[in-house]
């Protein structure tokens, strides 16, 4: 075992030390997806790569939003937007466990003093079409990551396996920190000429969405957005794939996966806004998913996402 | 000799690795006799990385075996023998030709040798690798093969004196070796072992404890021993130690305490959030109150635990900070009166087509009032115990922790200002819960917890979802075992009929009353109104119905607004306010909520159809749920139908129920044919005086004679078409036997009648003794089927009567042997 690293001493720290190590791994780091979405496996590259015989590394963090948690920044550790960092392997390797550990010891996580612990948690995502099998992280009692082997995404089997791991930043950094309300954590280092706490950056800002989520939110044209959204992805989806400008064949699955991202997101203010009856819930859990699932189909007609020719099949 | 397997793998879920053992040692030990090698024993172990398979004494090698197979005649045509060959794989000048009886006759001898143990184990462990039955398994990688967690490696070796050696073995490009490791963090490296007492030794050496019995009885000595050291005890948790071996390879127990704010939240409380989230045990003090925890680390870190413990306290302090913030937040309603929760009922859905926990606190609350008086409670009191009595399902706190219901329940009734006896049944209604489940006595919990689970059986019998073959999704066995217990283990004395026929009208009212109210207006019946109100006040369900909206701010009711529209003629829904206005005559800024009031009424009054109308078919009634509700006649008897029903549904449970205490089901059906076989507590006692009966001398020949009579009586009277059943006469008699079986048979008529008033079964089945020697002297002695046709009817007569006699004791008929 490595000698353990010197402790990180702000949030950015862990985030970039993460991004070292798995970009040490051979991971592409991307960058956060640029629309509002609920998780990292959101981001198309983890739902729609996830997809396909072609293998596929990234590592990147995704801003989440999850508008009924907002509590105005007077929760310790309950916010409507917050980090999540994402890694997606595929195949997944058969050392990933060790992996996972290593990053952990990265950032300070040293097993020698810990105690680690992968407790069975199986992943299902309804919106997504999606499960997966694995473990919840234990970290002394606390769950710092979650742990999955992709079965199958917007209704079709994962051929090879993805394994992915989530690592809920602000929870992770604020055990690694020894901070206990996640507004007091050093965003940036606390010896900086211009030091900032993660409330310097983000009180203000939960305030203000908390009040949008909550009350502000015009729920009539989220209902109209949500349609929309809806509409737009089956049409994007009904072109036929060859193109006649570039003469390519071209199917929109990316474009239309966007509209399916818009609509699990409104569809998360219209619940915060408590305009949504527990049946009508499951409809619109249904209609996300229809997207996503068609989404899914589209991506595997594309070169990203289709099935390599297996020589002598 | 002795075969070690390992299959080790990423972490298997701790609840899953019991049976995987199980599956594993038969599995694997199965497949190896199938194939004709013996072992002397097999044991199974697991960790969370790791099952292990060790069988001793195998034999080396399969036995051989000799097949013969007959083929085609000599003669048969070619395509015949070519067939025969191909499916025997052998050639021709390899078979044997014999002469049978038809003829000459191919034969094949085919000689299998015995097959090495090591070519047998590989098959079947390969066998039992692919068709491992995992209750959930995955693929990982880029591989086919299917695990509950990604497969490493496979160890498996087969040994003796000589030494041992791998079993050449390739699953899915994993090749079997006879290497392991040990403890994730505490050991490194790969190690090989050459049988499974060097394997045991050595995965201790590196930080394992293989068998799981061990690791359980560390965790609860260790756990133990901190514990006392601190002067307290560990509240014994046997499921939870063993999900806790389940997670760990070298346990190592470390106590904490729980922080002072959070001391005084309810034992329960602490001890639920400790274990579900962070699945510590709960310690306590002398005092009795919970204080500590203990969690089983799965290393042994150089700090002896202190990093590990503070983080484990800090998880721990949030999830109890949550915990408190539930119970002062539920503290507030519960000071309050609950009355927050008893209305949040309301949106509470019981089931889809009985309503919401709301209705069924009415219904039960009804029942229980019924019920109160039979078992020796106060019915205000047990009505009050059932309304409250689900109260705990809107808390918070039972939102977070559902297996709390009913224990917080108790809690907040009691800061309700509740009676203690009130508060009592919140907790004890749900009870029994399992067969060996504490069955309630104090008397208003008795009350609720029956009228709980017959409302339940009732409910769901009335809307069809009565339990099949293996399929019970609500748990109406179980609902139908609780009843049988409480009232058998408190001696109660009830009509389960009445009470079913009550319970179900409960459900039926609801619809029955507005089908009653739109069919009284339609007809202009001018009692209408009083019927209705008059039903209003005795039933909770059309107050319920009629209450919905009536404190509106408007002054609008329901019944008012429904019953104004029908009587201006209209029995179809409204178009618009307008016409709502014009129809009723309401100003237009009533019309508007009227509107809404009609429309919703006729929501529900569709739905009240749609369910007489199931109820109807279920029951074989015709469909005009207007007609039989005013009529009154269809409805009951579809009630009366359902009663019988899940009355027969009782006694089949009470007949299991009654074998497992050594009474056998033909004795229960010899008392079912009685009166007052719904009365359980007296259907058991008669019972249990027949089963003495039937085990002293005179009972299994009393019921031959008993029987000899009642066939001798059937063939007569199927022969010449008539009952005897009047008449017999002593004067008639021409035998002593004869004439001392009358006696016999009018002192026993005269002893029997009042001991089964009296309930005396053992007076009765006395009496009903010493017919025994009389009847056997009567057929010793006489021949019914005399040629005098007088005789020979009063004989038959005379029969009647000690049938007759009989079977106001039990239907003997029944009694097998």
């Amino acid at each position: 075992m490595s000698d353990p690293r010197p402790a990180p001493r702000s949030f950015q720290e862990i985030i970039l030390r993460l991004q070292t190590y798995w970009a040490a791994k051979g991971c592409a780091i991307l960058q956060p997806y640029d629309m509002e979405v609920g998780a990292g496996t959101f981001h198309p590259a983890t739902t729609l790569r996830s997809l396909g015989s072609k293998p596929w590394a990234a590592a990147y963090v995704q801003p989440s939003r999850r508008p009924t948690d907002g509590r105005y920044g007077e929760n310790p550790n309950r916010m409507q937007h917050y980090y999540q960092f994402q890694v997606i392997i595929k195949p997944s390797p058969p050392d990933l466990q060790d992996l996972y550990l290593g990053s952990l010891r990265e950032i300070g996580i040293d097993a020698s003093v810990h105690d680690i612990r992968f407790v069975e948690d199986d992943w299902e995502s309804p919106t997504l079409g999606a499960w997966g099998l694995g473990w919840e992280v234990w970290c002394d009692g606390m769950e710092v990551s979650q742990f999955t082997y992709f079965q199958q995404v917007g209704g079709h089997d994962c051929r090879p396996v993805s394994g992915e791991l989530t690592y809920g930043l602000e929870r992770l950094a604020m055990y690694v920190l020894g901070i206990d309300h996640v507004m007091d954590m050093p965003f940036n280092d606390p010896q900086s000429p211009i030091a900032l706490t993660y409330g310097d950056i983000f009180r203000q800002t939960e305030e203000e969405y908390s009040r949008h989520n909550f009350d502000a939110a015009d729920t009539e044209k989220l209902f109209d957005h949500f349609k929309d959204a809806e509409a737009e992805c089956a049409r994007l989806l009904a072109f036929a794939p060859d193109d006649p400008k570039s003469g390519k064949r071209i199917i929109m699955a990316h474009p239309a996966y966007d509209q399916a991202i818009k609509a699990s997101h409104i569809f998360n203010l219209l619940d915060a806004r408590g305009v949504i009856s527990s049946t009508e819930r499951q409809a619109y859990i249904g209609r996300v998913r229809a997207l996503a699932k068609a989404c899914a189909d589209a991506f595997r007609l594309t070169p990203a996402g289709a099935d390599a020719v297996e020589v002598g099949a | 000799m002795d075969l070690l397997i390992e299959l080790f793998s990423e972490e298997i879920p701790a609840r899953m690795q019991a049976k995987a053992r199980d599956d594993l040692r038969s599995l694997v030990t199965n497949g190896l006799v199938e194939a004709g090698l013996t072992y002397a024993s097999a044991g199974a172990f697991s960790t969370p990385r790791r099952l292990v398979l060790s069988v001793d004494g195998l034999t080396a090698e399969s036995r051989p075996v000799r097949e013969e197979r007959k083929g085609p005649k000599v003669d048969a045509p070619a395509a015949a023998l070519e067939g025969f060959l191909r499916s025997t794989g052998l050639s021709k000048d390899q078979l044997e030709v014999r002469d049978d009886k038809k003829g000459s006759v191919y034969f094949a001898v085919v000689e299998k040798p015995g097959r090495h143990a090591a070519a047998i184990v590989a098959e079947v462990l390969e066998g039992v690798i692919r068709s491992f039955p995992w209750p959930k398994s995955m693929r990982w990688g880029a591989g086919n093969l299917r695990w509950v967690r990604p497969l490493q490696s496979i160890l498996c070796i087969l040994g003796d004196e000589g030494g041992s050696q791998v079993v050449p073995l390739t699953v899915d490009g994993i090749v079997a070796g006879n290497v392991t490791r040990g403890h994730r963090f505490l050991s490194s490296g790969a190690f090989a072992v050459t049988s499974f007492d060097d394997f045991a030794v050595k995965l201790k050496r590196a930080f394992v404890i293989l068998d799981s019995a061990e690791r359980e009885a560390a965790i609860w000595q260790g756990a133990q021993n901190l514990a006392f050291a601190a002067g307290m005890e560990v509240v014994p948790d046997a499921g939870l130690l063993t999900e806790v071996a389940g997670l760990v390879e070298w346990p190592v127990p470390l106590m904490g305490r729980i922080a002072e704010g959070f001391l005084h939240l309810p034992p329960e409380v602490l001890q639920t959030s400790m274990r579900e989230h962070q699945k510590f045990f709960s310690v306590r003090a002398r005092s009795g109150r919970i204080e500590g925890f203990v969690t089983v680390a799965n290393t042994e870190p150089a700090d002896h635990g202190a990093v590990i413990l503070k983080g484990n306290q800090k998880v721990l302090s949030a999830r109890l900070s949550d915990a408190r913030f539930f119970w002062e937040k539920d503290l507030r309603v519960a000071k309050a009166g609950m009355g927050e929760w008893l209305d949040g009922l309301r949106a509470v859905t019981f089931h889809n087509k009985l309503g919401s926990q709301f209705d069924r606190v009415e219904r039960i609350a009804a029942l229980a009032r019924e019920i109160a008086p039979l078992v020796g409670a106060d019915p205000d009191m047990a009505e009050q115990a059932a309304r409250v009595a689900k109260a705990d399902l809107r808390s918070a706190m039972v939102g977070e922790f559902p297996e709390l219901q009913g224990k917080m329940g108790r809690y907040y009734a009691l800061e309700a200002g509740e009676k203690p006896a009130v508060a009592d049944a919140a907790r004890d209604h749900y009870a029994p819960l399992g067969p060996s489940d504490a069955v309630p006595t104090e008397p208003v919990s008795v009350a609720v917890a029956l009228a709980d689970k017959i409302d339940t059986l009732t409910g769901f019998w009335a809307v069809d979802e009565k339990p099949t073959g293996s399929k019970d999704p609500y748990a109406l066995r179980r609902a139908a075992l609780g009843v049988i217990r409480l009232v058998l283990g408190n001696g109660v004395r009830f009509s389960l009929v009445d009470a079913t026929t009550l319970s179900l009208a409960g459900h039926i009212r609801p619809n029955g009353w507005e089908a009653a109210l739109e069919y009284n207006l339609r007809y202009n019946e001018e009692d209408t109104v009083a019927q209705i109100e008059g039903m209003a006040d005795s039933s909770p369900f059309a107050r319920y119905l009629m209450g919905g909206v009536s404190s509106d701010a408007n002054g609008l009711n329901e019944f008012d607004v429904v019953s104004a529209w029908h009587m201006g003629g209209e029995f179809e829904r409204p178009r618009s306010y307008q016409e709502v206005a014009e129809k009723t005559g309401y100003p237009a800024e009533q019309a508007e909520l009227a509107f809404e009031v009609i429309n919703s009424w006729f929501d529900r009054y569709q739905d009240g159809l749609a369910l007489v109308d199931s109820q109807a078919s279920l029951s074989g009634l015709q469909r005009d749920p207007l007609l039989s509700v005013h009529s009154g006649t269809s409805i009951s008897q579809y009630i009366a139908a359902v009663s019988g029903n899940i009355l027969a549904f009782l006694h089949d449970r009470l007949k299991v129920y009654l074998r497992d205490q050594g009474i056998r089901h033909d004795i229960i059906d010899a008392c079912l044919a009685l009166p007052g076989n719904d009365d359980l507590t007296l259907l058991v006692k008669r019972a249990e005086a027949l089963a003495a009966f039937l085990k002293t001398e005179d009972g299994p020949n009393l019921l031959q004679g008993y029987k000899r009579a009642n066939t001798i009586l059937t063939q007569a009277e199927a022969k010449d078409g008539v009952e005897y059943s009047y008449g017999a006469d002593v004067k008639f008699a021409e035998t002593e036997e004869e004439r001392a079986l009358f006696a016999a048979l009018d002192r026993a008529e005269a002893a029997i009648t009042p001991a089964m008033q009296a309930e005396d079964f053992a007076g009765a089945m006395a009496a009903m003794a010493q017919l025994r020697a009389p009847i056997d002297a009567f057929f010793t002695a006489v021949q019914v089927n005399s040629d005098n046709s007088v005789t020979r009817r009063n004989r038959l007569n005379l029969l009647h009567r000690i049938r007759a006699i009989c079977s106001g004791v039990a239907d003997l008929t029944r009694i097998e042997g």
